[in-house]
């Protein structure tokens, strides 16, 4: 474990923790966005420049921007009054522990492990990204992007039936 | 000779480097980097304010600052000293640490976005393979700042500014982003340095710049529009808008966290404009091909302070647009042409070189851009304009 990585962790984790702990919605949501920033740190410390910057423009961009909105539209942003534990956390926990113990047991069981401390770094440039999502990938690029377009183009047009005024 | 002069900066940074320890040799060539955007654009935007509070002036049939140094040159160094002095007011009831990071989450991100700009050959902070991606993912990382400023300040004000700049920013942020992708389909990359260098190349003695293309000319002014709305400039500076919402965001900042915050919309400016410049108007490339031996640097600033000019001249002649006005104009026409921009592009890039070319994507062009503005005026009537009250 280098130290970047070590800092980087932490600093996720504490965002994380954080995020779940703090009182004032505004304050967990900015704190989830601290987390959504280390994650990009942790891609791009792996060298996953592409994933990184992407992690960087869609979530701390948009996701973080709707999630800020959605609070402030649906709720007063003072803190709130219930404890923060839910009664139910007995619950909570038990799920918890169930996925951490399934995703270590995949993770032990995978062949990534046996293959050694070192595995060869790929060296995947954005411009290899490009390349295999316009021949391999083609198809579900074209749906995803038709299906985006269609659904930007549909929201411009049902905001366009402007009311009739008088 | 030239070449030197040329490539003085980068020679001057390699001695430099070349003084330190083996070990040290990447973190000083680093510092020397952030120094020099660092100081480089903070001066440009001391030069900034002074040249825009003067043309203002001179738009608007009045002197401007005329009073520090001569002709009032030294504005901005009163001006700085007066922020630094100024007493900074929080107000009590405000989410101290929030109003504390609000300033500087803005302009961290904006001098990031500055290091992937190349200034001049061989002369860009950092040449990432992704660096358009990387301008875009710091870029929004000012939208999160705004609302931090409007939140914390727990004035109702400047949670409307805030909200007003979100939604400005995420609606503009659609054409701006689309209409650079046309440029990277064409280049092929998303490397800045690469996208200058494929507009190096001169036909006869005129360049062979993106924007004098049908997709890269309509590209162009699709970017400028929105970036200018990006950077909350006038006619698009709604969220500070003075009349309705006093300040907008940043209307419980003072002293330097006010001044931080007009920094960073500076700088910002000049990052889209840089940007501009790489993705449209050739870089660090020179006009024509016999003023190749001027240094590269000069052209890039001489087109930063050209795009400047363009801002300022915009902000003194247009008035300031109306909310819906500025959600329209995004969505419905903005976003439209950008799309069918793309396709222009593609067009061209599939076409034989020559004339027909230039015809087939001039209409492709031209022509939704005459239905889109005469579908959107359809119930409008355009005539003379006549004044209720003020006659």
């Amino acid at each position: 474990m280098t130290a970047p990585f070590a800092i980087i962790a932490a600093l996720t984790i504490a965002s994380a923790v954080c995020a779940m702990a703090l009182r004032n919605l505004v304050h967990c949501a900015l704190s989830l966005t601290l987390t959504f920033a280390g994650l990009a740190a942790l891609y791009l410390q792996l060298d996953a420049q592409f994933v990184g910057f992407a992690q960087i423009l869609i979530y701390i961009g948009a996701v973080a921007i709707l999630i800020v909105v959605a609070i402030l539209l649906t709720r007063g942003s003072g803190p709130a009054q219930q404890p923060i534990l839910s009664p139910l956390w007995i619950g909570g926990v038990a799920v918890a522990v169930v996925v951490f113990s399934l995703l270590t047991a995949m993770i032990a069981s995978s062949s990534v492990t046996r293959r050694g401390f070192a595995p060869p770094q790929p060296d995947i440039t954005v411009r290899q990204i490009g390349n295999q999502l316009m021949t391999k990938y083609i198809l579900p690029l074209e749906v995803i992007g038709l299906l985006l377009t269609a659904a930007l183009i549909g929201a411009v047009i049902i905001a366009m039936q402007e009311k009739e005024t008088k | 000779m030239a070449d030197t002069l040329d490539q003085l900066f980068v020679l001057l940074k390699h001695s430099v480097v070349g003084w330190l320890p083996a070990q040290w040799q990447p973190l000083g060539s680093a510092i020397i980097s952030v120094a020099a955007i660092i100081l480089i654009f903070a001066g440009l935007f001391a030069i900034t304010t002074v040249l825009e509070r003067k043309g203002l002036g001179r738009i608007q049939n009045r002197y401007g600052p005329n009073r520090v140094g001569p002709y009032g040159v030294l504005q901005p160094l009163a001006d700085g000293l007066k922020a630094l002095t100024k007493e900074d007011i929080v107000p009590r009831a405000a989410d101290q640490v929030v109003h504390f990071l609000a300033p500087l989450i803005l302009v961290v991100p904006v001098f990031l976005a500055l290091a992937v700009v190349p200034v001049g050959r061989n002369m860009v902070a950092v040449d990432l393979d992704a660096g358009v991606l990387f301008f875009f993912a710091v870029g929004a990382a000012t939208e999160l700042s705004v609302f931090m400023a409007g939140w914390s300040s727990r004035n109702k004000y400047s949670m409307l500014g805030a909200m007003r700049a979100i939604a400005q920013m995420i609606s503009y942020e659609v054409p701006l982003i689309l209409s650079a992708v046309t440029v990277i389909m064409m280049v092929g990359s998303l490397s800045t340095v690469r996208i200058v260098e494929a507009q190096g190349s001169y036909s006869g003695w005129l360049p062979d710049w993106h924007v004098f293309t049908p997709w890269g000319l309509a590209g162009f002014v699709l970017f400028i529009i929105a970036g200018m709305a990006e950077s909350n400039r006038s006619p698009f500076d709604l969220p500070e808008g003075e009349s309705e919402i006093i300040a907008g965001y940043y209307i419980e900042y003072s002293g330097f966290k006010f001044a931080l915050f007009f920094l960073g919309e500076y700088i910002g400016m000049f990052a889209i404009s840089g940007l501009a410049i790489t993705l449209f108007l050739g870089g660090w490339h020179a006009p024509f091909s016999f003023l190749t031996w001027i240094p590269s640097y000069v052209w890039f600033f001489t087109k930063l302070l050209g795009i400047i000019a363009l801002f300022i001249w915009v902000r003194g002649t247009l008035p300031r647009l109306r909310m819906d006005q500025l959600m329209n104009f995004a969505w419905k026409f903005m976003l439209p042409m950008a799309l069918i921009n793309l396709v222009t592009a593609g067009v061209w890039h599939f076409m034989p070189p020559g004339i027909v070319r230039w015809l087939v994507c001039s209409l492709l062009v031209l022509a939704p851009y005459v239905a889109l503005a005469r579908g959107l005026l359809q119930h409008k009537a355009i005539g003379k304009r006549t004044y209720r009250y003020a006659d």
